[in-house]
């Protein structure tokens, strides 16, 4: 194939050659972004997503309420001065996932824990009020969660985790 | 690639695959050394564009049914929220619903290569029928595509088409109900369609597999219609073709990508942005431009069940064309007379198109007629007729002598074409919009018109105040959010603004915990509401005539623009006929009714309003809204305004497409002119 006129300008040639194959490549690439991007949450989702208020009057001591946001549930536990004592009684030290339990409550508002309610191991919802340490339990596969959603036994590595959120008032917290 | 391939891998695990499974000999035999007749034009590459576009109609497919609801009740509003919310949900809903028609355009062109150069003649008439059968599926799949947006087109077209087989002698309506799953068109018959719609182009896919594979089996035919003889007459496929391909296929994307970004409502129908409604019928039912020679054929003949036979057999007569042309000489470049007709077989084509897409009466009914026996009587008559009469030229020992021979001969058929293209112009310019009488919209200057238009913010700021002091006592916004108030492209306003003009809104929600419905103010994720509970208060507090939604208004009150001006409208991109409607509308009120026009009772005059009788009464006058800009406080300017505010409700992210647009086409322009001349270099070795 290779013919003298053709020889004669290798350079160009090939030039050419990689310029369109460069481009081609930079084409194709940008346009796939679209078809990547548009799995990603849409915008009315997005919207969906924003901040929640929960009023806590109704919730008595010793009580949980369960509400939604962003499609995860989200435990509120009124907890009694006996769950307060035995989860800050525990040495932290000696748990899985060592957290005070001050770290997990706001301060001034100890007797409510705000927590996700999915597991950490693979993401049940763990039933409260439950298991061995006065929190929650996972029937899954037996993770036990304390009063203050530490991990304290089972397969599960992390503590429950706690959602972003604030107390607009004594009675009232915005999540999110 | 007949016989086992000699393809030898030289990598040892490659050498295991291949003697297990020759799929890399089979790809090798059939797209790397396949010998290519080396005299194919550019109606070759046409070939090649199909299969892009029928992976490009698969890919954005496949997307789009990821967001889109099957369902009678939530399908419309599913594709609307694709275009508005969905991340480049616009950009994917134009690339498939322009592809459909791209893909059309290519189909046809393809096809009627193949009739010119005798394609379909021995021993590719398997190769032909296998065509035939893929365009069937092609009009199967487009039909059910374009019912699932759940417009009001979609709605009626479907009824329209699904009742063709009510025409069946005896079996003929229990054959519709079987194909609604019900009593009409509904649910069933949605959920089905998507069904279908999903299925049928894997089904294509696998014909084109076998289109290819006869194909390779008996060779490519070429512009001269003599098969490959020598070595000389040949190049191998890669990097030949597949570099003239690809040539091909970037210019094609410079004709989808001016669909797509600037004129993406070009070939729809305005009535497919009004849900569907089972209680009205459109005033036309058009199907989409490509079934158009077909529907005029089925209009013109007045009895139901040979309309749908004359239908139909428009289609199955080109499986038999290999048999009706039994001309020895294939290449219509050696048939002087048989070159004369196709072309007139083509204008005859278009000119059907054009009556499909007008009413049937007077004179398009006679001339529907007329074209419908030419259109059978080029199949029927004049092929065989002239397979027999006509002496055709000597046609070239061997490919590379035609080559040889290569004189400017392309120019007679190009004439021939630009007569046939003129006489279409002539032909037809009596106006069809003559008959629905009254003055047209005047065109206005719209900021947002054209590649770089943009929306005056100040307009659109304003217009949302005269939609909320005037509009919106009566009409709803329900594809607009508040949030929407605060994106890119809109009018500007912060979040925080947003924010505060939705808490303004009493917003119904619930039930709550105690099972109630309570009211709250409107957040940004909120809609805009809509002054009536439900379409039956609406139409209770309007005399009858519920208000319309007026979030997709200026899509779907666009006027058609008739015969020579669509035509220049694909050039100029004018895309303002909706707008210009609105706008012109809302000033079209006149308290005096004109001489000799009666309007009945509880209905007002409009000079723009078809038939003149609105039911709205006159919603604005002078001084009725303050403007804190200084901008005049006249009708005219709440028109304008408040139509540009309409306009980006009904198309939130059109800066983003015109934006976008720009850089592709920049970057389409590089990218053609660069494997123009690759093309240039790789074929410079083998003249
Ligand atoms: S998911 Fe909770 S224990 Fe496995």
């Amino acid at each position: 194939m290779t013919t003298a006129s053709s020889a004669d300008h290798p350079t160009r040639r090939d030039f050419l050659f990689v310029a369109t194959g460069a481009a081609a490549a930079v084409g194709g690439a940008a346009a796939l972004w679209p078809f990547i991007s548009q799995m990603n949450p849409d915008a009315s989702t997005i919207a969906a997503g924003a901040p929640i208020e929960v009023d806590l009057s109704p919730v008595a001591e010793g009580q949980d309420i369960k509400v939604f946001w962003r499609g995860k549930p989200i435990y509120i536990s009124h907890r009694t001065k006996k769950q307060i004592d035995e989860a800050r009684a525990v040495p932290v030290a000696s748990l899985p996932d060592p957290q005070p339990d001050d770290a997990r409550v706001k301060a001034g508002h100890e007797q409510w824990l705000v927590v996700i309610g999915i597991c950490t191991h693979l993401g049940c919802i763990p039933i409260a009020h439950e298991g061995n340490y006065d929190g929650f339990f996972c029937p899954c596969h037996g993770s036990q969660y304390d009063s203050s959603g530490r991990i304290r036994q089972g397969p599960a590595p992390a503590n429950l985790p706690v959602p972003p959120y604030n107390f607009v008032s004594d009675t009232k917290i915005q999540i999110g | 690639m007949s016989g086992p391939s000699d393809f030898q891998p030289s990598n040892p695990a490659l050498q295991w695959i291949e003697r297990r499974l020759p799929i890399m000999g089979l790809v090798h035999s059939s797209f790397v050394v396949y010998p290519t007749p080396r005299n194919l034009n550019y109606w070759w590459t046409f070939g090649a564009i199909l299969s892009f576009m029928l992976g490009m109609q698969i890919l954005t497919g496949v997307i789009l049914a990821m967001h889109y609801t099957p369902h009678a009740d939530l399908a419309f509003k599913s594709v609307e929220l694709i275009v508005r919310d969905v991340n480049y949900g616009w950009l994917l809903r134009n690339m498939h619903a322009c592809g459909a028609s791209m893909f059309f355009f290519a189909v046809y062109v393809h096809m009627l290569r193949g009739l010119y150069y005798g394609s379909y003649k021995e021993p590719r008439e398997v190769l032909w029928i296998l065509g035939v059968i893929i365009y069937l599926l092609m009009m199967a799949t487009g039909f059910m595509g374009y019912v699932l947006p759940w417009g009001q087109m979609s709605f009626w077209g479907a009824t329209v088409i699904t009742n063709l087989f009510s025409a069946i002698p005896y079996f003929g309506e229990s054959i519709v109900t079987l194909l609604w799953g019900g009593y009409s068109v509904g649910n069933p018959t949605l959920n089905r369609f998507f069904s279908l719609h999903y299925l049928l182009p894997f089904v294509i896919a696998g014909v084109v597999v076998l289109h290819v594979w006869a194909l390779h089996v008996a060779g490519q035919n070429n512009p001269d219609g003599v098969e490959p003889k020598t070595e000389k007459d040949t190049v191998p496929f890669t990097p030949h073709a597949t570099i003239k391909d690809g040539f091909g296929v970037a210019c094609f994307l410079l004709l989808y990508a001016w669909f797509i970004f600037y004129m993406p409502n070009y070939l729809g129908d305005a009535d497919n942005y009004i849900p569907a409604n089972p209680g009205v019928t459109p005033p036309h039912i058009v199907p989409e431009w490509y079934y158009l020679p077909f529907y005029a054929i089925l209009r013109s003949i007045p009895n139901k069940l040979a309309g749908v036979i004359g239908m139909f057999s428009a289609i199955i007569v080109l499986v038999f064309l290999p048999w009706l042309d039994s001309a020895k000489t294939r290449s219509s470049k050696y048939r002087p007379l048989a070159k004369q007709f196709f072309w007139i077989f083509v204008a005859v084509c278009i000119l059907l198109g054009y009556l499909g897409a007008q009413p049937p009466e007077g004179i398009y009914v006679i001339a529907g007629r007329v074209l419908t026996v030419c259109y059978f009587a080029y199949f029927l008559i004049v092929l065989p007729l002239l397979s027999r009469i006509e002496t055709p030229r000597p046609v070239p020992n061997s490919i590379s002598e035609a080559i040889l021979a290569k004189s400017g001969k392309a120019a007679a058929s190009i004439a021939v074409a630009l007569v046939a293209a003129s006489a279409l112009f002539l032909g037809s310019l009596q106006d069809a919009r003559a008959e629905e009488g009254g003055p047209k919209p005047p065109a206005n200057k719209w900021s947002f018109a054209g590649p770089f238009g943009t929306y005056d913010r100040a307009a659109l700021q304003r217009g949302l105040k005269v939609y909320k002091e005037v509009c919106s006592n009566c009409h709803g916004l329900s594809y607009i959010a508040f949030r929407n108030l605060a994106e890119a492209g809109g009018p500007g306003y912060s979040v925080a603004q947003a924010a505060a003009f939705a808490s303004d809104y009493k917003i119904k929600d619930g039930p709550n915990d105690q099972g109630d419905m309570f009211e709250r103010a409107g957040r940004p994720a909120d809609y805009f509401p809509s002054p009536f509970p439900n379409e039956q208060a609406a139409r209770a507090a309007n005399g009858g005539a519920a208000p319309p939604d007026l979030s997709l208004i200026t899509k779907a009150r666009s006027y058609g623009r008739g015969f020579p001006w669509f035509i220049f409208d694909f050039f100029t991109q004018y895309q303002e006929q909706g707008p210009d409607y609105v706008s012109a509308v809302l000033q079209g009120f006149e308290d005096k009714v004109p001489e000799g026009v009666t309007i009945p009772e509880g209905s007002y005059y409009n000079k723009y309003f078809p038939g003149h009788a609105i039911k709205m009464p006159k919603p604005l006058s002078d001084g009725q809204v303050t403007y804190d800009d200084g901008s005049p406080a006249t009708v005219a300017q709440y028109a304008k305004d408040v139509t540009t505010f309409l306009m980006w409700t009904a198309e939130p992210h059109m800066e983003a497409r015109k934006r976008l647009g720009f850089q592709v086409f920049i970057f389409l322009i590089i990218f053609a002119f660069l494997m123009y001349f690759t093309k240039k270099k790789v074929w410079a070795d083998s003249h």
